[in-house]
């Protein structure tokens, strides 16, 4: 049995349908990713979880029981928030305590709790700070503490790393995925950034207005993109539908390729027996560094993106330039069909 | 073709001040400086001056001199001491009946209200500031004049208003200055961002306890900014105690009788709520809350 299941999910604000029928299992001590853009009903989700929104319909069960409609301060659920939303007039040690404090654990056995949930994420010296004098990340990690120290069954991440630069974003990625791992808690994870999504993810729920568009392993959604938008949202791809389908992939249907999983060649060359081909003319070649992007077009005016990874020795350059005649070569098993 | 070229304008004042930083601090201050020092200072000055000359009791003239006679008065004659007291403890009884009622009105207004009730709450907290302060202060004796609308409306239930006395005094002040305790906790709530009550009704916390722990700490600075205002206000005032009032003696109405045939009295006595003020703001000053206003 799943630890969350959710049922036919529906909320709306005004005549915005934020979320419409998500239906959802979320199993226990899983990293789950809700993954969309922005307004595409996400984030009203996990807060449908945390309990923030009532749901105008549908259902939300923890471990079997019915949580729909109780309070947040009723659910076994944390949140790490955005903004963090640590208390100003408290200090770190305070913050961390809050929820122990509500549920009335002793003074001295709180304090011990959240000394340790503050030296778990490495940030002991700042205690009897206040949370202005710590920077955005350290503030993320005591978020992160504050709600952990409750030992929650399920801890909701309504896009935590966003506010925080590149590369710490990067450190907090890996360390999260650890805490969860080692923790063995279920994290539900907002974010509209594919490849964090990717990277920390068991299984991502891909959304888009309000729906979900599929629910699968990172390489079941970038290999096996269930709908347009899965394939257009996660990494790059070329989507080819109607009478172009049917001139490249002799398909009927809309199909989606990757632009690493085709090359280049001369166009004269051959290609072996389980590969297929079209013939193209480079219209622009940009260096981005690790790849080479090419746009090619067809004889017939289709556009493709290909994208090469840079990887011959220096100076040993086979690069194809704009005009050049060439051969767009792909595997026959990296043509995925887009089901809907 | 024509061509429109931006000449470059010399500006010598504008050059001449930005080098000469003293010139521009000056140029700036002055004016500021001449009314706090000029106007302020220098006639709270002459009234303390003032509270040490003497009164030929035959004359009635003032004569300038050095003498502790008026303080001893106002600091020993149990009149003066029960005033004191009274007015003290009516400015004191305002201010609490304003935080009572500003709090939850601002915690109704900032996160429960629909946008229009709360637009509509705000105008009919300032409306009472576009009316004068003498037309509040008789309107509230028409309410509850032995005739008035009070007792008119309460008469079915047997009720009668209490007539001019201390509580209407009070109820009269609150009526003056709740807008300045309303609008400053008002605005202070709404500035509590929405995801510390989430995080708080997260960590278990039920609404009361987030009131308590969360909304009271981060607006006690707008409290005692607001408190400020309705202590001091009430403190000075006088015309509140004489129409609404009854018998009603305050500090203010004994400086307003003594102002004509007793200056130098009139002077100590109102060292009184100077005296008070001070007090009151190293009071909340201790609590760091100044600092953040």
């Amino acid at each position: 049995m799943a630890l969350i299941e959710i049922r036919n999910l529906a909320k709306a604000f005004g005549t915005v349908k934020a979320v419409d029928g998500v239906t959802l299992d979320i199993g226990s001590g899983e990293f789950i990713t809700l993954l969309g853009p922005s307004g595409s009903g996400k984030t009203t989700v996990l807060r449908m979880i945390a309990g923030f929104e009532d749901p105008d319909a549908g259902s939300i069960s923890l471990a079997g029981e019915d949580i729909t409609h109780l309070p947040p301060f009723d659910r076994d659920v944390n949140t790490v928030f955005q903004d963090y939303a640590l208390f100003p007039h408290m200090t770190i040690q305070e913050n961390v305590e809050y929820g122990l404090r509500t549920r009335k654990v002793p003074k001295v056995e709180r304090a011990k709790q959240a000394l340790e949930a503050i030296a778990s994420v490495k940030l002991e010296h700042t205690a009897d700070r206040l949370p202005h004098q710590l920077s955005g990340g350290q503030r993320q990690r005591i978020a992160l503490a504050r709600a952990l120290v409750l030992r929650p069954r399920v801890l909701l991440l309504d896009e935590p790393l966003g506010a925080l630069d590149r590369q710490l974003r990067e450190e907090m990625q890996v360390e999260l995925k650890k805490i969860q791992r080692d923790a063995g808690i279920t994290f539900i994870f907002v974010t509209h950034d594919q490849e964090e999504a990717m990277r920390m993810s068991d299984r991502i729920v891909v959304f888009n207005e309000g729906r979900v568009e599929q629910v699968g392993t990172p390489q079941d959604v970038y290999n096996k993109p269930a709908t347009r938008f899965v394939a257009g949202f996660l990494g790059a791809a070329n989507i080819v539908s109607g009478e172009d389908a049917k001139k490249v992939f002799g398909k009927s249907k809309t199909v989606s390729i990757r632009p690493e999983r085709m090359r280049l060649q001369p166009s004269n060359s051959k290609i072996s027996s389980d590969e297929s081909s079209v013939s193209a003319v480079v219209q622009e070649a940009a260096f981005v560094g690790a790849n080479t992007v090419y746009i090619v077009e067809t004889e017939f005016g289709l556009r493709l993106n290909v994208s090469k990874t840079n990887t011959e020795l220096l100076g040993q350059d086979k690069s194809f330039a704009a005009g050049d005649r060439v051969l767009v070569v792909w595997h026959n098993s990296q043509a995925a069909e887009i089901p809907a | 073709m024509t061509q429109v070229v931006a000449k470059k304008q010399s500006k010598p004042i504008s050059s001449y001040l930005l080098r000469r930083t003293k010139v521009r601090l000056l140029s700036i201050i002055t004016l500021p400086m001449t009314w706090i020092v000029g106007v302020y200072i220098v006639s709270l000055f002459l009234l303390l001056i003032t509270a040490f000359w003497n009164v030929d009791p035959f004359t009635s003239l003032v004569s300038p001199g050095f003498n502790l006679e008026n303080f001893k008065m106002v600091l020993t004659v149990p009149a003066y001491i029960a005033t004191s007291i009274r007015t003290l403890l009516i400015a004191l009884s305002v201010t609490a009946i304003c935080i009572f009622f500003a709090i939850p009105l601002g915690i109704y207004m900032a996160k429960i209200a629909k946008p229009w009730v709360r637009n509509l709450l705000a105008v009919a907290i300032t409306l009472p500031l576009w009316a004068g302060y003498l037309v509040k202060i008789i309107a509230m004796r028409l309410v509850f004049t032995e005739e008035g609308f009070f007792n008119w409306a309460m008469a079915p239930f047997g009720i009668r208003g209490p007539g001019f006395s201390i509580p209407i005094v009070i109820l009269t002040l609150t009526y003056l200055w709740f807008p300045y305790m309303a609008l400053p906790v008002y605005t202070a709530i709404r500035q509590i961002p929405p995801n510390l009550f989430d995080a708080s009704s997260d960590m278990g916390a039920k609404g009361f306890t987030t009131i308590y722990r969360v909304v009271f700490p981060l607006i006690t600075p707008a409290v005692i900014a607001g408190s400020v205002f309705t202590f001091s206000l009430s403190l000075g005032d006088y015309l509140a105690a004489r129409f609404t009032g009854g018998a009603t003696q305050m500090i203010g109405s004994i400086i307003a009788q003594n102002i004509n045939l007793n200056p130098p009295v009139a002077a100590a006595y109102s060292m009184i709520p100077i005296f008070f003020i001070v007090i009151y703001l190293m009071v909340a000053r201790r609590t760091g809350s100044l600092e953040r206003m």
